[in-house]
């Protein structure tokens, strides 16, 4: 295999990695919106990239990580619903960052590159740094797992039980914000949501335990990256909408999976009747 | 003293949803909380509970107090597969204790029966042993009779009377239901944003504040008494009795 595969493959599997078990807490608590949000905003994060020199990368985390943080203090506040919060702060940073990259001279962007990604040219250090935000999900999603699932069913029960949820939410959106800067690169800003939000979906009709679906969305992410990479390469394919595709079709075959089994169980399953009684019921009033 | 609410405030968005509430409960104790829509009930009970933050005043806790909690509403999304074994292990890992609550509660056959499938009733006595399964000293209670049929009022009635008996819990709850009110609690406070009236439920009938709420309703509450040859378990099979 090609080296440049090589990379592809392994920023791929790093970030289905990640993206497997945040993914499930995205769709859990109704948060898909989070996602885009991010990604719109990452973009001015390529633009402070290009300006400044700095790291693309670092660049991107930071937008990200202050987007997250932003948001975090906004939900606290009630006068604002969380989403018209999300729409402005990503809404804002994206136009900061188009303005941005108009008024820097000799700077020629290849925007397709950040909107739809490119993972058959991450460098090493591309993959190096999804695998390090991935090591660093998988130690802090299997560190409060519990935790998590408690505070996304009833925060005030989780509270009563000891679990920090104001603590546990901001960890989430931070890592949330980590995870969409690394997949940048990978699907592309338009594209990020989709690796949070579709293993997951694909995964919830097989799974019966919470940790089921967070498993499955990772084997379901994993698969739809190799696929979908395999595919770009053999067809020549943009990757990003490949891979998403694939993970597309991931959540037909297990929806169609759950309905087809519910329908074999409901065919099988013997009537039940309700027994009748064997004499008839005594009823003082009307006996005389 | 269990717990203790003194000058308690809670301010939201410039309006004052409690003024000044003192509260006091005992050990062994039954205190009903009454009042209109609106009162602040379920706000006073997550700032006794500690999950909402204070304007004013304070909550004293005494050290090392478990508290358990059934909140007004719980909704778990169909999206999330969770057991309600795993729900109540969630808060208690270990199991023995909330089996035999839920075999109590008659409900043991709920243990693998996805959260989001339970009728009303069902999850109200999934919260209770949720609430049940960390041997709280204090039981808060938010309508707690919500969704449940009259047996499973009169159910409830009787194993918070036995939770009380036996093992000296203290259960504080916001109620409508007169029989609560009148026949439960040792003591029942009338909230509307502030503490208009409490005490005994005898001394509390006679205030206006009590006939404004349940005035015109208790000459229409009428008990009707007659005879079951049989009864049913929450699961449906008929037991004679």
């Amino acid at each position: 295999m090609e080296d440049f595969m090589v990379r592809a493959l392994l920023s791929g599997i790093g970030i289905a990695l990640a993206t497997g078990p945040l993914g499930v807490f995205v769709v859990w608590r109704r948060m898909a919106y989070f996602g885009d949000a991010l990604s719109h905003a990452s973009l001015l994060g390529v633009a402070l990239g290009l300006i400044t020199g700095v790291n693309m990368n670092v660049a991107i985390a930071l937008v990200c990580l202050t987007v997250a943080l932003l948001v975090t203090w906004m939900q606290s506040r009630p006068e604002l619903p969380t989403d018209a919060a999300l729409g402005i702060f990503s809404h804002g940073a994206l136009a900061l960052g188009l303005i941005a990259t108009a008024l820097t001279d000799g700077v020629r962007v290849d925007l397709m590159a950040y909107l739809f990604g490119d993972v058959l040219a991450a460098g090493w250090s591309d993959v190096a740094w999804i695998w390090t935000g991935a090591g660093l999900v998988g130690v802090v999603i299997h560190r409060y797992w519990n935790d998590w699932v408690n505070a996304t069913v009833h925060e005030g029960l989780a509270q009563l039980d000891g679990v920090a949820v104001v603590r546990m939410r901001l960890m989430f959106m931070l890592l949330t914000a980590l995870v969409t800067a690394a997949a940048l690169k990978v699907v592309g800003a338009l594209l990020i949501t989709a690796l949070l939000v579709i293993p997951a979906a694909a995964a919830r009709p097989l799974a019966s335990t919470p940790e089921g679906m967070a498993a499955g969305a990772i084997l379901i992410g994993t698969a739809s990256t190799l696929f979908g990479l395999m595919a770009s390469y053999r067809w020549d394919l943009p990757s990003g909408p490949a891979i998403v595709l694939i993970a597309c079709g991931w959540f037909g075959v297990t929806l169609a999976a759950s309905k087809g089994r519910n329908l074999f169980r409901s065919s099988s399953a013997p009537v039940h009747r309700t027994p009748r009684p064997t004499a008839a019921p005594e009823c003082d009033g009307n006996s005389r | 003293m269990l717990l203790e609410a003194h000058g308690l405030c809670v301010t939201r968005g410039g309006e004052a949803l409690l003024r000044e509430v003192d509260l006091v409960v005992h050990a062994r104790e039954i205190v009903t909380i009454i009042g209109p829509n609106g009162a602040g009930k379920s706000t006073l009970l997550a700032a006794l509970l500690g999950l909402i933050p204070l304007s004013g005043g304070r909550v004293t806790r005494r050290a090392g107090l478990v508290m358990g909690h059934v909140p007004q509403r719980l909704r778990v999304d169909a999206v999330l597969p969770l057991t309600v074994a795993r729900f109540i292990a969630l808060s208690a890992p270990d199991a023995a204790a909330p089996m035999a609550i839920l075999e109590r509660l008659g409900c043991d056959h709920l243990l693998h029966r996805p959260m989001h499938a339970l009728s009303g009733g069902e999850m109200q006595r999934v919260l209770l042993t949720r609430a049940l399964s960390r041997n709280p000293d204090l039981l808060v209670l938010d309508e707690p009779a919500q969704g449940l049929d009259l047996t499973g009022e009169e159910q409830l009635h009787a194993f918070m009377d036995e939770l009380r008996r036996d093992k000296g819990m203290a259960i504080l709850l916001v109620s409508h239901n007169l029989h609560f009110v009148m026949a439960g609690a040792n003591r029942v406070i009338c909230l509307n944003r502030h503490v208009c009236c409490s005490g005994s439920p005898t001394a509390v009938r006679a205030t206006p504040e009590f006939q404004l709420l349940f005035g015109d309703k208790i000459p229409a509450v009428g008990f009707y008494q007659h005879h079951h040859d049989h009864c049913h378990t929450p699961r449906g099979v008929v037991r004679e009795v």
